[in-house]
């Protein structure tokens, strides 16, 4: 009985030594994101674990877009808005029609793009940048939003397809069956059938390009410069720029940042564990 | 999940395919086109083009010339081979940690996936604040309890390199951990039954149940692992910027380096070289995930 005791305790000793040592690990970035933002400069920088005199002032800073590297703050946020919600859209509208087309209508060489799009996805996105600069040059495209919208809906596209394809590949044939025998168009059996069927995967993929979007930096600075233009992130990494950034504001505008992805993952985390699971998203 | 392991049986083309152009081949096609032009028009294309602007061996002398490169190689080496490994192991053991039924460990799980779903640049921004040698958190600590000054942590190569990968681990531990959570899940709880009813130890269930059902799992996560991970530019770009003195770039960083300095055909170049490693592992996945 005694033994039996001692060792149930040893076992949550175990668990917690693995426990609070990944809490702290997890934790101390996002912390010390907020630690400086809710701190006054001075304070910051002393190197303090918590802020003796925490304070709203660097919110209020930003959201009155009282210092020049946040003029345009309320504007980015809507860039980074906009550019996260289109590319999530187009994606889902483009990863939908490919994967019922393959997975459900069987088209001649459907097999060959799902292979092409998987090839995409393998692919580094860091390693298609530099040409995808290069040309979105020569479409004319650079410096306007609707590069960059196009290029995230490129990069999610691929995985959106395998996700969807996987699912309805496993939703029953005989539905299909019965609709052509009922004399359903193949666009009926889209809206009505596969559809609704398959809502769960799509508010998935909806989601993960979304974030994908909102997240990026690489491709977002490359390809906007204007600071009328850019998002949130880019508006971040110009900051580095100065010697004498005012980095509580950076980090107050970081923690905004990184808000709303965070929220959003947490409304819709039971799409995104089975979703994500079924293969594997670019981390 | 056992999708990444095992693909299902591809269904035969049964069924609908029928001769000539029935309804359904027609819609087939025009729903399947919005995809393949982007396919051609954002991939097929930037790729060529790419091709095209790397075509003169010159601009290959001048890469293997330059001390940068040759660093690069490196230093992306040691970022796939020690990096990736030690997150993947690290995620193999929280993977068994997370799958332990407790509340606390429930709840500890939905906010060890925040360095995942959170974009990357402000918390990199926070560590590099606070790894800053003046200012910084952890000096300002490591001062107060030895009363000695911290290392200069990004000004040295070494260290900022491993920095650079433990920022990385920070970043997509969490994704792999899920995918192993998932594949663990996965597997009948008679087994560890049985098992612990022969009396076997821990290591013996990892050994003889765990372990077999999750290596191909496990290998698959590595390989898809080490071929994104040449592609970081975030951990290394936002942390060092490649410095001190360009000594820790990595080949995703050193592309976007010269095309600062508008030398795109090294960018290229750089890409290029790159290949012959990154092809047989896609080629690998390519033969795993579609059958």
């Amino acid at each position: 009985m005694a033994m039996n005791t001692w060792r149930k305790a040893g076992n949550e000793a175990k668990l917690l030594l693995i426990g609070i040592p990944l809490f702290i690990w997890t934790m101390l970035p996002i912390y010390h994101l907020a630690l400086f933002a809710f701190s006054s400069k001075d304070e910051a920088m002393g190197g303090r674990l918590w802020p003796d005199h925490p304070t709203l002032h660097n919110f209020e800073v930003v959201f009155k877009e009282q210092h020049h590297y946040l003029n345009h703050f309320w504007l980015q946020m809507w860039n980074s808005l906009f550019i996260a919600v289109t590319t999530g859209v187009l994606t889902l509208v483009v990863a939908t029609c490919a994967a019922f087309a393959i997975s459900r209508l069987k088209v001649r060489g459907g097999r060959t793009v799902m292979n092409l799009a998987l090839f995409t996805y393998f692919i580094p996105a860091a390693f298609l940048a530099v040409p995808m600069y290069k040309t979105m040059g020569v479409y004319g495209l650079l410096n306007s939003q609707w590069a960059l919208i196009l290029a995230m809906t490129t990069i999610a596209a691929p995985y959106s397809i395998w996700v969807l394809k996987q699912a309805s590949d496993k939703l029953p044939y005989e539905l299909d069956e019965a609709a052509k025998m009922d004399g359903a168009s193949p666009l009926q059996l889209f809206r009505l059938v596969y559809l609704p069927l398959m809502m769960p995967s799509l508010v998935a993929i909806g989601t993960y390009s979304l974030l994908l979007a909102w997240n990026e930096y690489l491709y977002a600075f490359l390809l906007l410069s204007n600071d009328r233009d850019v998002t949130l992130g880019v508006a971040l990494g110009n900051f580095l720029a100065a010697d004498d950034s005012p980095w509580e504001l950076l980090m107050t505008t970081g923690l905004i940042y990184a808000l709303p992805p965070a929220a959003i993952y947490y409304t819709f985390k039971r799409y995104m564990v089975g979703g994500l699971t079924a293969g594997a998203v670019k981390s | 999940m056992a999708t990444l392991a095992l693909p299902e049986a591809q269904r035969l083309p049964s069924g609908p395919i029928k001769k000539g152009m029935s309804p359904w081949q027609k819609w087939g096609l025009i729903l399947l086109a919005p995809y393949v032009v982007v396919f051609l028009v954002f991939v097929l294309y930037p790729v060529g083009y790419g091709l095209w602007l790397a075509r003169h061996p010159v601009s290959y002398q001048k890469l293997f010339d330059d001390p940068i490169f040759l660093r690069s190689v490196y230093n992306t080496l040691a970022f796939v081979i020690i990096g990736i490994n030690l997150k993947m192991i690290v995620a193999l053991v929280l993977s068994g940690f997370f799958v332990t039924a407790r509340t606390w460990i429930k709840w500890l799980s939905l906010l060890f996936i925040l360095p995942w779903a959170v974009p990357s640049i402000p918390t990199i921004l926070s560590v590099r604040f606070m790894l800053n040698p003046e200012w910084g958190l952890i000096n300002s600590l490591i001062f107060r309890f030895t009363q000695q000054d911290g290392p200069n942590w990004l000004n040295d190569p070494i260290l900022a390199l491993g920095i650079a990968m433990l920022m990385h681990i920070w970043k997509s531990l969490p994704f792999w951990t899920l995918i192993l959570v998932a594949g663990r899940l996965a597997i009948p709880a008679e087994h560890y039954e049985a098992a612990s009813v022969d009396g076997a130890t821990n290591w013996q269930k990892f050994r003889f149940i765990t372990w077999p059902s999750m290596r191909t799992l496990y290998l698959t996560c590595t390989i898809l692992s080490m071929i994104w991970t040449m592609g970081d530019f975030n951990s290394v770009y936002l942390l060092t910027g490649g410095g001190p003195a360009d000594l820790t770039h990595v080949l995703a960083t050193l592309g976007i380096r010269y095309l600062r300095l508008d030398e795109v055909d090294m960018s290229m170049a750089a890409i290029i070289v790159a290949l012959p490693a990154v092809l047989p592992l896609v080629y690998f996945m390519m033969k795993r995930l579609s059958k």
